[in-house]
């Protein structure tokens, strides 16, 4: 048998993650439940404020702990994350609503969009009916991951459960809007992706110049707005001189 | 007295590292920081200091440089031809620079990523709590000539030169990895095809990754679809088609291609300062035997002290002085 991370099955899972740290797996593949999962048990981690823990991050379907070596043992965290997995059903646990809710402005397909056709074919729909989803369907920031402030954003209908190309992209730009399994990311830098790239942002969610550079968090509400090319254009110009391209609003 | 470096020329790829922005993963920033951090604990310990300072990393090609102040400085990581103001200067070693000397690093010998270490560490200003650019996301971009780069001062400048024997990590050769959370979404056979491989590295590559090539089928896992999980460095990524990218310091924070293990801590600078062309290939360890391995990083500057040399032989140095023959208190050097 060759070596395992795996620590514990079936799901949540534990696993070893390199030298310092565990991840406690709720799904492999995208999935709402898992996702409310990951969000409500790192916070779960974080208040148990467990000697060693250094370090705590939700992603899509899973939560990541880090931990000092020198306070604590890999095998002493595997218990303590046990017992605090122990006694919730973890397949019926609801995501906290969301507190605030983002309009974003963006233009889908063109040269700022290539692969919205061929996105659209991927989910079986029409270019019209792909942007319909795209800009009517309530999204929230499953996580944010890749680089900074990026945010990943679903869930989409089942139809849009189609994988990443087999092949890179080698570069789309920061604002790049790309989709897959059920996903969309804006790309906060230029990037090689194996996302289909069907639209584009001038909001930017890493801004390292102000006060917060990561203006999206965890569970915040996106909705995209579609505009022309010349509006987005507009937008750039004003995102480059430090205006709010992107407007928040606060949820009771 | 703090000092400044002026970059006199710079080679395409130098940039300022540290040890980078640690426990930011939540918000998508990964750690970066100098792609080889041995060689920053290398110079730490040449310079005898007990932190890590930020030095000057050089991919492939240096520059020249000249410094304000009299201090020492570290030549670690990947070796590089090195001259001042004209005179050879050893790799792996601290040295005596005056202001008005001209510190010239030419092409690495071996290896990919050399770094300048001055005794007071680069002080250039902190961005989120490190001085290292970042260049994936933006933070800091590469030197440039004409370039003036504040540094702390050298309390002790007149402190002799050191010499460091490190173990050849600059042509590639057997990688450790361990298992990791998408180990299993391997079938057994992919993993022995690829533990019995032998990659070259290719071209491609940069501070965020290096591509492996080889002759043969790909590695493509059992299944594609799976949500994007966290990335750590050293992760070995399968690309969609079944190539695998060994990820480094300025990797993404999260990714979608499954991960066939990862690189240990320990054997990282070996792939990072792989260069193309090398050959690497890859041993498994098991967890237990990964984290028997394991040292934190904050051991290691004591550790490498202990194999930390006089360069030269100074009178201070030498005990029995006074079998020495001293003419016009000059020690020639050959005398024994």
């Amino acid at each position: 048998m060759p070596p395992k991370a795996t620590l514990t099955a079936p799901a949540p899972q534990l696993l070893a993650f390199g030298p310092d740290a565990v991840i406690v797996r709720f799904s492999l593949t995208p999935d709402p439940g898992a996702n409310a999962a990951a969000q409500v048990f790192s916070q779960l981690v974080e208040q148990s404020r467990h000697q060693g823990l250094i370090e705590v991050v939700p992603s899509l379907a899973s939560v990541m702990v880090r931990f000092d070596l020198a306070q604590v043992k890999r095998g002493q965290v595997i218990n303590e994350l046990s017992q605090l997995l122990q006694g919730t059903d973890w397949t019926q646990v609801d995501a906290p609503p969301p507190t605030r809710r983002w309009t974003i402005p963006a233009v889908f397909g063109g040269e700022t969009g290539p692969q919205i056709d061929e996105a659209a074919a991927c989910a079986g729909l029409s270019r019209e009916q792909a942007l319909t989803t795209l800009t009517q369907t309530p999204l929230q920031v499953l996580a944010i991951g890749f680089a900074p402030g990026q945010p990943f954003l679903g869930l989409l209908p089942d139809v849009w459960n189609f994988p990443r190309q087999s092949t890179l992209t080698p570069q789309v730009p920061a604002g790049a809007l790309v989709v897959a399994v059920r996903q969309v990311v804006l790309f906060a830098n230029p990037s090689a992706t194996g996302w289909r790239w069907v639209g584009q942002t001038a909001f930017r969610p890493f801004q390292p110049e102000k006060v917060d550079p990561f203006p999206l968090r965890n569970g915040d509400e996106v909705r995209f707005e579609q505009i022309s090319d010349t509006e987005y254009r507009a937008l750039l110009a004003g995102e480059n001189a430090g205006a709010d391209v992107a407007h928040c609003e606060v949820l009771s | 007295m703090n000092g400044r470096i002026n970059i006199l020329s710079a080679g395409p790829g130098i940039t300022v590292q540290d040890l980078g922005r640690p426990g930011r993963l939540a918000t998508g920033l990964s750690r970066g920081g100098a792609a080889d951090r041995l060689a920053l604990h290398e110079a730490a310990a040449l310079l005898g200091e007990a932190r890590i300072l930020a030095g000057i990393e050089m991919a492939g090609m240096g520059g020249n440089f000249s410094f304000s102040i009299p201090t020492r400085i570290a030549l670690t990581g990947a070796p590089m031809h090195a001259s001042l103001d004209g005179k050879p200067l050893l790799w792996q070693a601290s040295h005596h620079i005056e202001p008005g000397q001209v510190l010239n690093i030419g092409g690495a010998k071996a290896g990919v990523f050399g770094y300048l270490t001055p005794a007071g560490g680069v002080q250039n200003p902190t961005i989120l709590g490190s001085h290292a650019a970042h260049l994936a996301v933006g933070i800091g971009a590469p030197l440039a000539a004409g370039e003036i780069l504040a540094t702390g001062a050298d309390k002790t400048p007149e402190r002799p030169a050191n010499i460091l024997q490190v173990r050849n990590r600059f042509s590639g050769g057997q990688i450790r990895m361990m298992p990791g959370p998408q180990t299993d979404l391997f079938s057994s056979d992919t993993l022995a095809a690829f533990l019995g491989t032998v990659f070259t590295r290719s071209p491609t590559g940069n501070r965020q990754g290096v591509r492996l090539d080889h002759d043969g089928a790909p590695f493509a896992a059992k299944l594609s679809g799976q949500a994007s999980d966290l990335i750590t460095p050293g992760d070995i990524q399968m690309t969609g088609d079944g190539v695998p990218y060994v990820l480094l310091s300025e990797c993404q924070t999260t990714g979608g291609y499954p991960r066939i293990g990862t690189v240990l801590e320990a054997d990282q600078p070996l792939i990072a300062q792989a260069p193309p062309g090398a050959n690497v290939s890859f041993t498994m360890v098991t967890l237990e035997e990964a984290d028997a391995i394991y040292r934190p990083e904050t051991s290691q500057i004591a550790t490498i002290r202990k194999s930390v040399q006089p360069l030269v032989r100074t009178p201070h140095d030498i005990q029995d002085l006074l079998s020495y023959q001293l003419i016009s208190g000059v020690v020639v050097g050959d005398e024994d």
